[in-house]
């Protein structure tokens, strides 16, 4: 009876395979069959996502801290990415390891409140990270090398004579570190941490009493959270945007990120593949629904704000419908397909 | 697995470490070596309400004293004072030959200290073996980066760790419910697997604050035998929190009784029930 590898979902040999199966096809088919519009759109801007809410899922999710800063991280794994390749023009490998280091540190300094402050006095603060990060992003020129529009070129992404800049160079870069950093957090929460990390969000008192080291697990949570998200922040702008620019990882973003992480479902690793594709898929798919019944009709801006509305309402009737997010979803439609195989 | 075998699994090294030249030799009486524990003049206040009044105990070293009294009498009060989340406002409390003015909630394992709650305080987001697991958190001696790199001595670790919950989990019947999270199990099945909690810890006292609330009368005699057994096979002292008088009788060597925050008796159970006070007090219904 093992307590690790036994854990709430037990790795059953089938789903190991399937994952492999989908790894392959990704790694393999998609560079070769995806058209630049499918790669561009939609799959750089999921991974990226992915990884952030892969990020938020082990502070918010596993660990029960709430936090609306998401993006302040994303941008300062992006700003440190490019300065640590700017100025010391390191391997990219060292720069993407610096720039996670410093979203961690970041983020452990943006943890401490945690430390006195729960729930929502916690996401409270966390939104002086993401007020603050902005505003030091833009008021310091350094960190945007002077650059009078505070927009930048992302640098050209290369490693061990390997160059990474094409399309499906972009796509394999973001591939590969978003199946690495899965497969550590997954090892993580499967590990003895994550009955750490699930011990403090759900009884805090009683994880200090059997002598848990409360204090130290929050702080890891926001650290290694934090990390997570800085690298999806330097996939979103080196592999997916092409830019570095302090605007775009705004508390929308932040927002963005915690719905990844609800929807997808708290706690779940696939939760926030879940999540993502929702995410980014939806809003383009009711362009085309909309383009295609009110084509011309309507004014754009009209388009992109019941694009919203829709989003929001759908995001809210989901939410009541299945609180435990697309991937309890998924799990009762496998379990019925199951059941139906096995009867017939 | 019979009690003696469980107990044959925990090394003689964890169960009684020596008690170090940390005696206070200032102590009064109660420091003993078989001293489990003493508190001594304990007050504590909650706004203007005090609730204990100038308490002192003392437990021996393998003895279950049972504390009864009637609600809001303070017993609940005691035990979060003895496991340090409250801070007395008085006194002082012995523990593992250390007197503190708080004992600190945190290290409560590391002095040989477990204990369950009155009302369930489990983790609903895990297994009941991860719940019983996260007893033994506090020896690990691997941190994260070890686990993550998947350190041969972190993994042989995790495994001990397993065959410790085994052992704990057949010891109170809960083998065939490990792999079930907590939170589907039946109330008196979660009852059990606190108790596994706090005794994979391997603790030399144990506070159990209304084990037996909400059991039924099966679920009950089982308690009272595993409670007996850990007596028996582990030697632990225990702190028995229960209103079932019957159950308090029959397991406890000692029974001190709580009223409005003062202890108004302590004795044998014999005693205590042929006690005026507190057949006024509390046994009032139950001896008429
Ligand atoms: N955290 C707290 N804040 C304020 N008052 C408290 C607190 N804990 C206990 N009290 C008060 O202290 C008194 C003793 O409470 P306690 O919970 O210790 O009683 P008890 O003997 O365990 O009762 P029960 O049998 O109902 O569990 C009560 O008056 C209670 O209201
Ligand atoms: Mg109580």
């Amino acid at each position: 009876m093992s307590v690790t590898a036994a854990t709430i979902r037990p790795v059953i040999p089938a789903q190991t395979i399937a994952i492999l199966i989908l790894l392959a096809l990704a790694f393999i088919a998609v560079p070769h069959l995806a058209s630049p519009y499918v790669i561009e759109a939609i799959l750089l801007p999921f991974l990226a996502l992915s990884l952030a809410g892969l990020g938020l899922n082990l502070l918010t999710g596993y660990a029960g801290q709430v936090s609306l800063g998401s993006a302040a991280f994303m941008a300062v794994g992006a700003f440190a990415a490019y300065n640590f390749n700017l100025r010391l023009g390191l391997p990219l490998p060292v720069t993407l390891v610096l720039a996670a280091t410093t979203a961690a540190a970041v983020g452990l300094v943006f943890g401490l409140p945690s430390l006195r402050l729960r729930g929502f006095y916690l996401a409270v603060s966390t939104l002086a990270a993401q007020f603050f990060v902005q505003w030091a992003l833009t008021k310091f020129g350094w960190f945007s090398n002077n650059s009078p529009s505070g927009v930048i070129a992302a640098p050209s992404l290369a490693f061990a004579g390997l160059s990474f800049d094409t399309r499906e160079g972009r796509y394999l870069l973001s591939l590969s570190i978003v199946t690495l950093v899965t497969f550590l957090v997954h090892r993580l929460v499967n590990g003895p941490e994550g009955v750490n990390l699930i011990a403090v969000r759900d009884n805090e008192t009683s994880a200090r009493v059997i002598g848990i080291p409360v204090l130290r697990t929050k702080l890891w949570a926001f650290a290694l959270s934090s990390a997570i998200i800085g690298l999806a922040g330097v996939l979103w702008a080196f592999t997916y945007l092409r830019t570095v620019e302090p605007a775009g990882f705004n508390l929308d973003r932040s927002f963005q990120i915690l719905f990844i992480a609800i929807i997808g479902g708290l706690a779940t690793i696939r939760g926030a593949f879940l999540g993502a594709a929702l995410i980014v898929v939806f809003p383009l798919l009711l362009a085309r629904l909309s383009g295609f019944f009110f084509d011309g009709s309507i004014d754009a801006g009209v388009v992109k704000l019941v694009e919203r509305i829709v989003l929001g309402t759908v995001i809210i009737a989901f939410l009541i419908a299945e609180p435990n997010g697309l991937s309890a979803m998924l799990d009762r439609a496998t379990r019925r397909l199951r059941s139906l195989f096995g009867r017939s | 697995m019979t009690s003696a075998a469980f107990l044959r699994t925990i090394p003689a090294a964890v169960l009684l470490p020596e008690f170090s030249a940390a005696f206070d030799t200032t102590l009064p009486r109660a420091a003993v070596p078989d001293l489990a524990l003493g508190l001594e003049g304990i007050e504590l206040h909650f706004g203007g309400i005090r609730a204990l009044k100038d308490v002192s105990l003392d437990l021996r070293a393998g003895e279950i004293r049972a504390v009864i009294g009637p609600n809001g009498a303070g017993k609940s009060s005691l035990v979060n004072v003895i496991s340090g989340l409250y801070r007395p406002d008085r006194g002082r409390i012995v523990l593992n030959g250390r007197a503190f003015a708080h004992v600190p909630s945190q290290r409560l394992p590391q002095l040989g200290v477990a204990r369950t709650f009155q009302n369930l305080a489990l983790f609903p987001g895990l297994t009941v073996a991860q719940n019983i697991a996260s007893g033994w958190v506090f020896r690990r001696r691997f941190g994260l980066l070890a686990h993550l790199a998947g350190l041969p001595a972190a993994r042989r670790e995790t495994r001990s760790v397993d065959d410790r919950v085994d052992q704990v989990a057949a010891f109170l019947g809960l083998s065939s419910h490990l792999d079930r999270p907590v939170a589907t199990l039946p109330y008196g099945l979660q009852k059990q697997v606190e108790l596994a909690r706090a005794l994979v810890a391997e603790p030399r006292l144990l506070l159990l604050d209304e084990p037996m609330a909400g059991l039924t009368a099966t679920e009950k005699a089982e308690m009272t035998g595993h409670i007996r057994a850990v007596r028996e096979s582990l030697g632990l002292a225990v702190i028995l929190i229960e209103h079932d008088i019957g159950v308090v009788m029959d397991l406890s060597d000692r029974v001190a009784v709580l009223d409005h925050g003062s202890k108004i008796a302590d004795g044998t159970p014999a005693e205590v029930r042929r006690d005026p006070d507190v057949i006024r007090a509390y046994l009032g219904a139950e001896a008429a």
